[in-house]
């Protein structure tokens, strides 16, 4: 490896934070496309089945983390959380901070329509979301948002913007006028019909 | 019923993440007919379940609670015909919301089965976590310059003049506002008048002061100087000199 190469390769290892192009240059004293060329040649010495650790993008920057083969042995030594598994509540709960964040409590309980203490709390703990300041709404309740930690786990190259699309997400995706149908065949079912809605009220 | 049993279960809310999430099972996939729902009977299971429980979470109450008054709600709907439900002005508005809400709800629900999967797909993913190694912050670092060692003491100094900005303490005093002088108050609108209502004689008094007077007319009332007389609660309250004169003691209120 050169002896830029070696540089970041250090300042990698000695962050725990993922480092991007330009932290990587000031801090290294290089230009950002000799950055660039150091990072493909710690890419190569880090690779799997060939190091301890690799090399990875993430969060819109460059880590080091356990190649696959060792991931578990470390976690082992860490005693990591993130073992246990998610709970449904928990996962649904962050997938609207991840999509809504910067939110608040209250906002988050009314789009699941359950009280949302406990797996904030949780998600807390796990660290992958964190407090983001406090809404101007009436209460000014704190706001949360992912962290970095939860792009690392989750590994999102480019943070938030390597979520998929919502819309991407599902064909069925039911949207509100769906929903009202069936709720209006329900109701047929039953031998009763609900009004039409009044669509200049509810613009789509 | 065969439905009963098989909500019993879904009722214990673990397989579902919620009211909601219930909802959109009732709603879109057709796990219950909605009329076969008995309503009472989930009550009384419930009531029962805390009961054997013998402690109330307040969490799984409240999403209870919830629940059960959205079926109920549904179920209401289903027994009205269209007349009635036309009768409802808010019925139209809350099917909307309700709506509404239960979409996002399942794109929230595709958000998070998304993220699930990805955790599956990423595999475990260990990382150096924690604090960053011996690295103090930047501000830090900037502001302490080339570490010398008095611009610690100047530091210190600042702080310390900081203490002694500290104002003064402000007294707040408790306002005493002597009854003998709304007695006379009082005694004088009802004398000079011979018949008038508490709302005149107090006016231009403020909230406190009208309090007090409302005592001081209690305190003539029972010592027999005046009569009083309201029609309704909140009319006006009339009062009547009687002729009659005592002496009070005036006391502060």
């Amino acid at each position: 490896m050169s002896a830029n190469a070696r540089i970041v390769e250090a300042l990698l290892f000695v962050s725990s934070e993922p480092l991007d192009e330009r932290a990587l240059a000031q801090a290294a004293g290089l230009s950002e496309p000799d950055i660039e060329e150091a990072l493909v040649q710690v890419g190569q010495r880090h690779t799997q089945g060939n190091s301890g650790v690799v090399l990875e993008r993430v969060a819109g920057g460059w880590a080091l983390r356990a190649a696959d083969d060792t991931a578990m042995a470390c976690a082992r030594l860490l005693d990591q959380l993130s073992q246990r598994p998610l709970s449904r509540a928990a996962l649904e709960t962050l997938a609207v901070v991840a999509y809504a964040g910067p939110v608040s409590r209250p906002e988050i309980a009314r789009i699941r329509g359950v009280a949302a203490d406990n797996p904030v709390q949780s998600l807390l703990e796990r660290g992958l979301i964190e407090e983001a300041g406090r809404s101007d709404r009436p209460g000014n309740p704190l706001l949360y948002r992912t962290t970095t930690r939860f792009d690392r786990v989750f590994g999102l190259e480019e943070g938030r913007h390597s979520l998929p699309l919502l819309d991407e997400l599902g064909d069925d995706l039911p949207d509100a006028a769906q929903v009202r149908d069936r709720l209006q065949a329900m109701a047929a079912t039953q031998g009763i019909a609900i009004h039409e809605p009044a669509a200049a009220d509810h613009p789509a | 019923m065969a439905t009963s049993s098989a909500l019993a279960l879904e009722l214990d809310l673990e397989p579902f993440a919620g009211p909601f999430d219930l909802l959109l099972a009732l709603v879109l996939r057709d796990v219950v007919d909605l009329g076969e729902v008995p309503v009472a009977d989930v009550c009384l299971r419930y009531l029962a379940q805390v009961e054997e429980e013998g402690e109330l979470d307040l969490e799984s109450a409240s999403e209870f609670l919830v629940l059960v008054a959205a079926l109920l709600e549904l179920k209401i709907r289903l027994l009205l015909t269209p007349d009635e439900v036309d009768d409802m002005p808010d019925a139209q508005e809350a099917a909307e919301e309700l709506a509404a809400r239960l979409a996002e709800y399942a794109r929230a629900q595709a958000a998070a089965a998304w993220l699930a999967e990805r955790l599956g797909e990423v595999g475990l993913r260990v990382f150096r976590s924690g604090p960053p190694a011996l690295r103090p912050p930047r501000l830090l670092l900037d502001d302490a310059g080339t570490g010398d060692p008095t611009a610690l003491a100047a530091a210190l100094r600042l702080v310390l003049t900081r203490t002694d900005e500290v104002s003064e303490p402000i007294h707040v005093l408790r306002r005493r506002i002597p009854l003998s002088r709304l007695l006379d108050h009082v005694r004088r609108a009802v004398r000079e008048a011979g018949d008038c209502t508490f709302e005149d004689a107090v006016k231009g008094l403020n909230r406190t002061e009208q309090a007090a007077a409302f005592w001081a007319m209690l305190d003539l009332i029972r010592g027999g100087e005046v009569t009083a007389e309201q029609d309704a609660p909140f009319a006006p309250i009339r009062m009547r000199a009687t002729g009659r004169q005592t002496v009070s003691i005036g006391v502060a209120a």
